[in-house]
């Protein structure tokens, strides 16, 4: 999501070769949202919105003014710490705190995901309440997010969009200062599903005419296939490919063999 | 069994044994080649068996190698894949890619196989940069094995070449981008580049024909050179017989061990099966270069964290170093220095590993052949430069897992490339000093050990009241192995016959004294009878 | 090798003169007149398995054991290459045949080597011989017979007297391979120029942008902020030379706001609505520049890390490439999907020499 867009902005201020794309960053932070999504909304959104009640609304809303409300303001206008919430949606908001990312609890390259901070029906609550400030993604149903499509699909998609940055083994990988795309495992379909949709921080949306709900499905099917089945080669040595395999066979492969040298040359006793 | 049928037993087989080596020696002359090398000596110390293990594991990927070529088809047709993978069903890739897949998936053992091939690599030219180090340091080198490192040079070489056409072999995404890199490096490379890409892939990159021809590079040219370099290569170990460390008794005149027969046959042996056994273990449990999680290559996809196998990686990580804009466009012609720079460093350094022996030779003008190897703190430079050597080499590698690195340590990418661009500088400049000290140190701590013995940890109280710390003597032999080594003086600057100084003169008196200024005297009997006296 | 006396002669004191016999001059090597003395060889230290026959008996049993446990390891692998099945297509089943294939030939090998080993350590018989060295060089007589031998085969031929035969047979032993060097000219295609081939991509005017790998075209509508779209162009998996062609005409497509993008005067035409498409091809050694941050606008590529300003025209700001990624002039067509104004205006991917 954008909410530390104008943190990092400022940050790199003083790094960046050109001011003026500072201004632009503040500038988009503050007004891409509505317009955005309603482009975004135009061109259809994935899965109907969850219904939910006015009372999931007003609740959603007492824990957003006390918990979210000091960054994003109390009406989640967005200030100059974060930006603002009105048209991002209810994925967005189940994806950021769903994942532990918000509230974010220091300000770094990017939010990191850490043991979430409030419980789903919190989390549900929140979003009830974003989602009610202006049009966004909803949270996709259950049908998209099961992991049932088609792998092969999924992953020739995955392969093409998602693992330059994820790693083809969805090990993740590292952007420029500091930012990095997170590994993929153990992440739910709902999550991945809900980062596709939204593009949190400097990922970017991937909207249904991109890639359509069926394609995010097979995706989801291929990161769960690889996931529920172990590598058959055996232990994966973090998926990092060839850095990792040259490290082992040095330190251990080499490293044994060195070790055995020296028990086979030594006067036995 | 009884006594007496055993000696039967025995007495029957070295019947058969005899008539079999008759048989043979009547039609070989086998009993002259025993006669030669049963018994020949070999010495024993941990650091000599580097060596075989690239030569046993260069064996694993021939037997490896071999199975894998009976099911391998080294073409870019395109196919659908049917196999049991299910994430690449359906998918059009090469016809090099599906047979990988189907050796990985469809055929019994072949996974087994692939990885014991992988890793046996990946061991082999690994093996093959311990065993230079040990030669490097140990001065192993000098006269008369010049030649026989140049041919370990040349192996060396050869090994990466041999690992970088296997690796892109399978035509995955992987290997497919390290392809791609090889061919922009190519086009960068001045006059000739695009004709020797256009060539290589025969047309366009990535062109149908790369893969063919890699394989035929990768099981029969290659590997021929290799086994020949293999050959020739232990042809002068036999000739100039192994050198052994400094140690009573040795001298440069003879050689103390193990014969060939029993002995070393049985721990060569055994060892090749150890090799072999942690290899095929490795292989077991450990997954390596998985394909089907990379899928075929497309020009379009390409995963984080893609890097060559190890032993390119310091020509991965030397590209990554230089910063931008090292290119322009003169006379009309694109001058790619982001290439045409790492390439020449590359090349200049492999230059200096290759021709270092006869630099020092040079210097030292040491005619006389070399068996007793080196202690590397006796010879303080030149393991220093060995150092340098390693730093610089190990920066530029590192460098190929810039961004790993920046993940695993919560840095930022930029921030690691810039460092390593310092440390490329100054890190062997650092090394040098550092690695210098210590080995004097070292020198110096062996001298007081050799002249007045160790400190044993006994305090004792003298009658004036003094405490001194009694030391404990060397015997004899212990002594030996600190005393007995070669040093040289640093050459002095003398006019030549036509009362000349030549520039050759010049650079080679300021060689030697780089080499030689900062050095230890040896120690003489004389210093060591006065340092007993002296307790 | 011929005259080496080997034959494990007994480990005798060495000549303790320490004096030097090897041939050669000594250079700039320290020759310490005073020199402590070779102390020789130090006397034998006898093994615990020759003192002690239980522990010889120990040793047998331990190696033994180890060929039969390789025997065991064998048979395991035959047996689980039979027991483990892997035609189900199920990957948990590949997984066990490789892991129990492997083991047994682990336990086969390791044991054999493990025997052997320590057979030659505890039992075999435990005398270090030496071998006198010769210096490598051949005797004096055989170095001098060797130059006759040159001498005669030179004198018999005339090699070195009938200058105009010897320089004329190694002009032709020069000239040979060429035409060997030359048929090499056949590994590329006889009828192609490679700058010409560089130089262009099948992009076109009017040629619409498609997904890849899907090859359906994209309208202008469907790239909304943020958004990045791997494009291929119309028609290319219908291509002979797909690969070829997607290796110089792969773009990137994405949608930035109209005010964040600075193209200069000649280019303020070649986006649309804040859409721009660039080569994805690097312009260092030729990696997908695929990593798009959406926030930053910049394309990292992942090979090198070469980093591309978007709002800039894909400068160069960080990472070994000089150039900038090439930009794609697109516009929108009648139906609304977005095609080409042209092809590159210059040549994408890696420099060449005789790019300019």
């Amino acid at each position: 999501m954008r909410e530390t867009k104008q943190k990092n902005a400022r940050k790199r201020k003083a790094g960046r070769r050109h001011p003026l794309a500072t201004v632009a960053l503040i500038v988009i932070g503050l007004g891409l949202t509505g317009g955005a999504y309603a482009t975004f909304n135009a061109t259809g959104s994935s899965a109907d919105a969850t219904t939910s009640s006015a009372s999931d609304v007003t609740a959603g809303k007492q824990l957003f003014q006390a918990n979210c409300a000091s960054c994003h303001g109390i009406e989640a206008q967005g200030t100059d710490a974060a930006p603002s919430l009105i048209g991002v949606g209810a994925a967005a908001v189940d994806f950021q705190v769903g994942t532990g990312r918000m509230p974010m609890a220091m300000s770094g390259p990017q939010a990191e995901q850490k043991p979430a901070q409030f419980s789903q029906k919190e989390t549900d609550q929140l979003a009830a309440y974003v989602a009610s400030l202006g049009p966004g993604p909803s949270i996709p149903l259950r049908d998209v997010t099961d992991g049932n499509g088609d792998a092969a699909k999924g992953a020739e998609l995955f392969r093409v969009n998602c693992a330059m940055c994820h790693n083809v083994a969805g090990a993740g990988g590292a952007l420029t200062e500091g930012k990095y795309a997170p590994p993929l495992t153990g992440v739910t379909g709902k999550h991945i599903y809900e980062a596709m949709v939204t593009g949190p921080q400097n990922m970017p949306v991937f909207n249904d005419r991109n890639i359509t709900p069926e394609g995010k499905r097979d995706i989801i099917t291929y990161l769960q296939f690889i996931q529920a089945n172990p590598s058959p080669g055996g232990f994966e040595l973090g998926s990092l490919g060839p850095v990792a395999e040259g490290l082992f066979i040095w330190i251990f492969g080499l490293g044994s063999i060195v070790a055995l040298t020296v028990w086979i040359t030594a006067k036995s006793n | 069994m009884t006594a007496t049928t055993a000696a039967e037993t025995t007495a029957k087989k070295r019947s058969f044994t005899a008539a079999a080596s008759n048989y043979i020696d009547e039609r070989t002359s086998i009993s002259g080649v025993v006669k030669e090398f049963g018994r020949k000596i070999f010495p024993d110390h941990w650091s000599f068996l580097l060596g075989e293990i690239a030569l046993y594991s260069f064996i694993v990927i021939l037997i490896t190698g071999t199975f894998l070529t009976f099911f391998f088809q080294a073409s870019q047709a395109e196919v659908i894949y049917h196999g049991s993978w299910v994430p690449l069903k359906g998918i059009q890739m090469s016809a090099a890619m599906n047979s990988t897949l189907n050796i990985s998936f469809d055929i019994r053992g072949g996974l087994l196989v692939r990885q014991i091939h992988h890793w046996a690599a990946l061991l082999f030219v690994a093996s093959i940069g311990l065993h230079m180090l040990r030669i490097f340091f140990t001065g192993a080198f000098r006269k008369p094995r010049e030649l026989n490192w140049v041919i370990g040079f040349t192996l060396f070489v050869l090994a990466m070449a041999e690992g970088f056409t296997g690796y892109s072999l399978p035509d995955d995404l992987l290997s497919g981008n390290g392809l791609r890199i090889i061919d922009g490096l190519i086009k960068g490379i001045p006059v000739v580049g695009t004709w020797i890409s256009f060539l290589l892939f025969g047309g366009e990159f990535p062109g149908t024909a790369i893969v063919g021809r890699l394989y035929t590079l990768h099981i029969l040219l290659l590997p021929a050179l290799v086994v020949a370099f293999i050959a020739l290569h232990l042809v002068f170990v036999v000739v100039h017989k192994h050198t052994q460390y400094a140690g009573p008794g040795r001298t440069q005149q003879n050689v103390s061990g193990f014969p060939i027969l029993p002995v070393y046959a049985a721990k060569a042996g055994g060892f090749f099966f150890i090799v072999f056994g942690v290899v095929a273990l490795m292989a077991s449990l450990f997954t390596i270069n998985p394909i089907w999680l990379y899928g075929p290559y497309d020009p379009s996809p390409v995963s984080a964290g893609t890097q060559p196998d190890w032993y390119i990686g310091f020509a991965d990580g030397m590209l990554r170093l230089i910063p931008p804009h090292w290119e322009f466009v003169w006379l009309d012609r694109t001058w790619s220095w982001n290439i045409i720079v790492p390439v020449l460093i590359l090349v200049v350094f492999l230059v200096v590993v290759a021709i270092y022996p006869f630099v020092e030779a040079w210097v030292t003008g040491d005619k006389r052949e070399h068996h007793i190897l080196d202690r590397p703190r006796n010879q303080a430079t030149r393991t220093a430069i060995g150092a340098a050597g390693v730093t610089f080499y190990g920066t530029m590698w590192a460098a190929a897992s810039s961004d790993l690195i920046a993940t695993h340590f919560k840095l930022t990418m930029e921030g690691v490339i810039h460092t390593l661009q310092f440390t490329l500088i100054l890190g062997p400049i650092v090394a040098y000093f550092i690695t210098k000290r210590i080995c004097i140190a070292l020198q110096k701590k062996d001298r007081s050990v050799a002249l007045h013995g160790y400190e044993s940890g006994r305090i004792v109280k003298l009658p004036g009241g003094e405490f001194i710390e009694v030391h404990e003597q060397l015997d004899e032999y212990e002594r030996w192995r600190l005393v007995s080594y070669d040093t040289y003086q640093p050459l002095m600057l003398r006019p030549n016959s036509r009362g000349k100084i030549t520039f050759v003169n010049r650079l080679r008196a300021g060689m030697s004294r780089w080499l030689f200024e900062d050095r230890l005297e040896p120690i003489t009997k004389g210093e060591i009878e006065s340092g007993h006296g002296h307790h | 090798m011929a005259q080496d006396d080997n034959g494990g002669t007994e480990i005798t004191p060495a000549a303790s003169s320490a004096v030097d016999h090897r041939p050669g001059d000594a250079g700039t090597a320290v020759i310490v007149q005073d020199a402590v003395e070779n102390p020789g060889f130090p006397p034998h230290r006898a093994r615990i398995t020759d003192k002690d026959p239980r522990k010889q008996r120990r040793a047998e049993r331990t190696i033994y054991t180890l060929f039969y446990l390789s025997i065991v390891g064998s048979i395991w692998a035959i047996a689980a290459y039979i027991a483990f099945p892997i035609e189900s297509g199920k990957i948990s089943d590949l997984r066990i045949s490789t892991l129990a294939i492997g083991l047994g030939m682990t336990l086969a090998l390791l044991a054999i080597g493990f025997g052997a080993v320590h057979w030659a350590k505890a039992l075999m018989v435990d005398k270090e011989g030496i071998d006198i060295r010769h210096p490598v060089q051949g005797t004096d007589e055989t170095r001098e017979r060797a130059v006759e031998i040159f001498q005669e085969a030179d004198a018999e031929s005339g090699f070195g007297r009938r200058t105009l035969i010897r320089n004329s047979l190694i002009g032709a032993l020069v000239a040979f391979p060429l035409p060997a060097i030359v048929l090499f000219r056949g590994l590329g295609p006889m009828n192609e120029d490679p700058v010409k081939l560089l130089s262009h991509t099948m992009w076109k005017k009017g040629m619409r942008l498609t997904r890849d790998p899907s090859g359906t075209p994209i309208r202008a509508s469907d790239v909304t902020l943020g958004s990045v779209f791997h494009v291929i162009p119309e028609g290319l998996n219908d291509k002979e030379d797909a690969l070829d062609q997607k290796a110089k005409a792969a773009v990137l497509l994405m949608r930035l706001e109209p005010k964040d993008l600075h193209p200069s005067p000649d280019r303020k035409s070649w986006a649309y609505d804040g859409i721009v498409a660039y080569s994805k091809i690097c312009t260092h050694v030729g990696c997908p520049v695929a990593l798009y941050e959406q926030q930053t606008h910049h394309l990292l590529c992942p090979c090198h890390q070469s980093q591309f300003d978007i709002t800039h025209e894909a400068r160069v700001i960080f990472g070994p490439a000089n150039r900038p990624l090439p930009q794609l002039p697109i516009e929108v067509d009648a139906d609304g999907y977005l095609v080409a104004q042209s092809d590159f205006h210059e040549p994408v991917g890696p420099s060449f020499w005789e790019r300019h």
